[in-house]
């Protein structure tokens, strides 16, 4: 019989009694003290979603955040011990929590926290070095076979929503009432350096992105972007990403394996 | 019955700096730029383990950086070396890969558990000190010291409750741990305070029952006052105020037991200024330049 079993259904579930084998010198009930044990795994895991979702419990308020984060603790405790890592589905349990339905945006807005948190710990990896890009970019002809990397810590989000407005006026750089939240955006994250930055683009530009993450040439990527919106601008897009160092490495397509 | 004793060849400390007999304090992010700004007068920094388990970033970059200028111990708080599951050998492995790269001086973790089948609890939560708890606690420290070559130090628990089924008090289960697997001790006295009223101990008897000779390292921390069911006292490691003035005198009594050891103080909730908190980091220093330190004898 495992006793810790017993004792993480008790701590997960307020409703269960305190595991047994429990004393006190006092002869105090031990349900008291184990009490202890139970806020202090609800209250720090909570506390580690306060921390990655930020934007989220301003929209909420701390009273209400904390509320739903303890429901989302009990329900998906962690299974990973790097607390950097927990609440990577916490946007889809906001998605279905209906006393939250009167904000619909909340989860996207999780969403991009979420890919900014996983930002700003990705690994490492040093952008293209400038002079091999000035060459690629020098040879037109070819421009259509490259094959560009990515930064791993770069991520997408296509939201129905306002998600890049949203999230800039909580720091202080929009008015919250100049937002609409039910305008469409798309949101491309990265880090530039040691700042993870959120940056408002084009779906088509999304689209574009996720189309080089795939493996795409740059032709390839650029017609899908095309065909999705012709106002697709392949300049605009590649200076966010060079800007921000964000393509890693480059190489020719010489195979075409690919009819 | 007792499991026969697990030898400690495997995992004897391997020749490495250890702390300096100074204090330390914890390294956050907040405080990183200031840290490299100012050099603060500490004797070293301590981070927690699991928060340096990604794969760069922020984080990484500012821990290389004052590492360089500090010496560092790594803290674990995920191993969950009290757990009745065996070690998650996955964990293990980032951890070697994460003392690989930044070589602290100390390595130590908890007299605890904290996670079951795949769940995280993300507390350090209470063992039984019986037969049984023994050889799993020394089977899991002698894997950890076998995989990582270095001594762990353990640190002994706050906690809140006991149990009906262990057979032995605290001081000697952590005494028996240590002769089996070689490992030291963190000794935290903010924990030993806390557990010492909350489970109505003679503190003094129990740090004297201790394996002082093995102490490579003393925490001291805050704590927060409550109180159980009957009306007692029942104080709350919550590592989010300062020391208290029973903890301080305690810590005397410590070092005068064991003469001067690297100390740190500890702080993860409410965090202060870095200003404060290496002025309370030089109370520590103040104190343990009245004693001399003792070498600490390896474990053969």
């Amino acid at each position: 019989m495992n006793s810790q079993r017993e004792f993480v259904a008790a701590l997960l579930d307020p409703e269960r009694d305190c595991p047994a084998q429990l004393t006190t010198w006092n002869g105090s009930d031990p349900a008291v003290r184990f009490a202890v044990y139970r806020n202090n795994v609800l209250s720090s895991l909570v506390d580690a979603l306060a921390a990655s979702f930020p934007v989220v419990q301003q929209l909420l308020g701390e009273a209400f955040f904390r509320a739903m984060a303890a429901l989302y603790v009990r329900q998906s405790p962690p299974r990973t011990r790097i607390l950097a890592e927990y609440g990577a589905d916490f946007a889809d349990f906001i998605e279905a929590f209906a006393p939250a339905s009167s904000l619909p945006y909340l989860a996207d807005v999780a969403r991009l926290e979420r890919l900014r948190v996983r930002a700003y710990h990705a690994a490492d990896v040093a952008p293209l070095a400038s002079e091999t890009l000035t060459a690629a970019l020098a040879a037109p002809d070819r421009l259509r076979d490259l094959l560009l990397q990515l930064q791993p810590a770069l991520g997408l989000l296509d939201s129905s929503f306002a998600v890049v407005s949203l999230w800039a006026a909580h720091q202080g750089s929009l008015q919250i009432a100049d937002v609409d939240p039910h305008q469409a955006q798309s949101a491309l994250v990265l880090r530039n350096g040691l700042q993870v930055e959120v940056i408002g683009i084009h779906q088509s530009d999304s689209l574009f992105i996720q189309a080089l993450q795939a493996g795409l040439t740059l032709g390839h990527a650029a017609e899908q972007a095309h065909a999705l919106n012709d106002a697709f601008d392949l300049g605009t897009c590649l200076a966010h990403l060079l800007r921000a160092g964000a393509i890693t490495h480059s190489a020719y397509n010489h195979q075409r394996q690919l009819p | 019955m007792l499991a026969s004793p697990t030898h400690a060849a495997n995992s004897a400390p391997a020749l490495r700096p250890l702390l300096p007999c100074q204090a330390g304090i914890g390294l956050k992010s907040q405080h990183y730029q200031q840290v490299l700004d100012s050099s603060p007068a500490v004797g070293f920094f301590e981070v927690h383990a699991e928060n340096y388990l990604v794969a760069g970033g922020p984080f990484h970059h500012y821990l290389g950086l004052i590492r360089e200028r500090y010496p560092l111990s790594i803290h674990g708080v995920g191993l969950s070396i009290g757990a009745q599951q065996p070690l998650d050998l996955n964990h293990l492995e980032r951890l070697a890969a994460l003392l690989e790269r930044y070589q602290p001086e100390s390595f130590s973790e908890h007299l605890a558990w904290s996670s079951h089948d795949d769940l995280f609890l993300n507390d350090l939560l209470p063992v039984a000190y019986d037969t049984a708890t023994l050889s799993r606690v020394c089977e899991h420290i002698d894997q950890v010291q076998s995989r990582l070559q270095r001594q762990l130090l353990l640190e002994n628990p706050a906690t809140y409750v006991e149990f009906s089924n262990s057979s032995m008090d605290e001081a000697t289960f952590i005494s028996e741990v240590v002769r089996r697997s070689g490992c030291g001790l963190l000794l935290d006295v903010n924990n030993a305070y806390v557990s010492g009223i909350n489970h109505h101990w003679d503190v003094h008897a129990y740090l004297r029952a201790l394996p002082l000779h093995a102490v490579g390292e003393i925490h001291l921390a805050g704590f927060a006052e409550d109180r159980d069911a009957a009306g007692d006292r029942l104080l709350i490691d919550n590592h989010g105020a300062p020391v208290d003035a029973a903890v301080w005198l305690l810590y005397t009594e410590v070092l005068q037991l064991i003469g001067a050891t690297p100390t740190l103080i500890e702080r993860d909730n409410d965090i202060p200024p870095l200003e404060v908190w290496v002025q309370e980091a030089q109370q520590a220093q103040a104190l343990l330049q009245r004693h001399q330190p003792r070498t600490r004898q390896a474990q053969p």
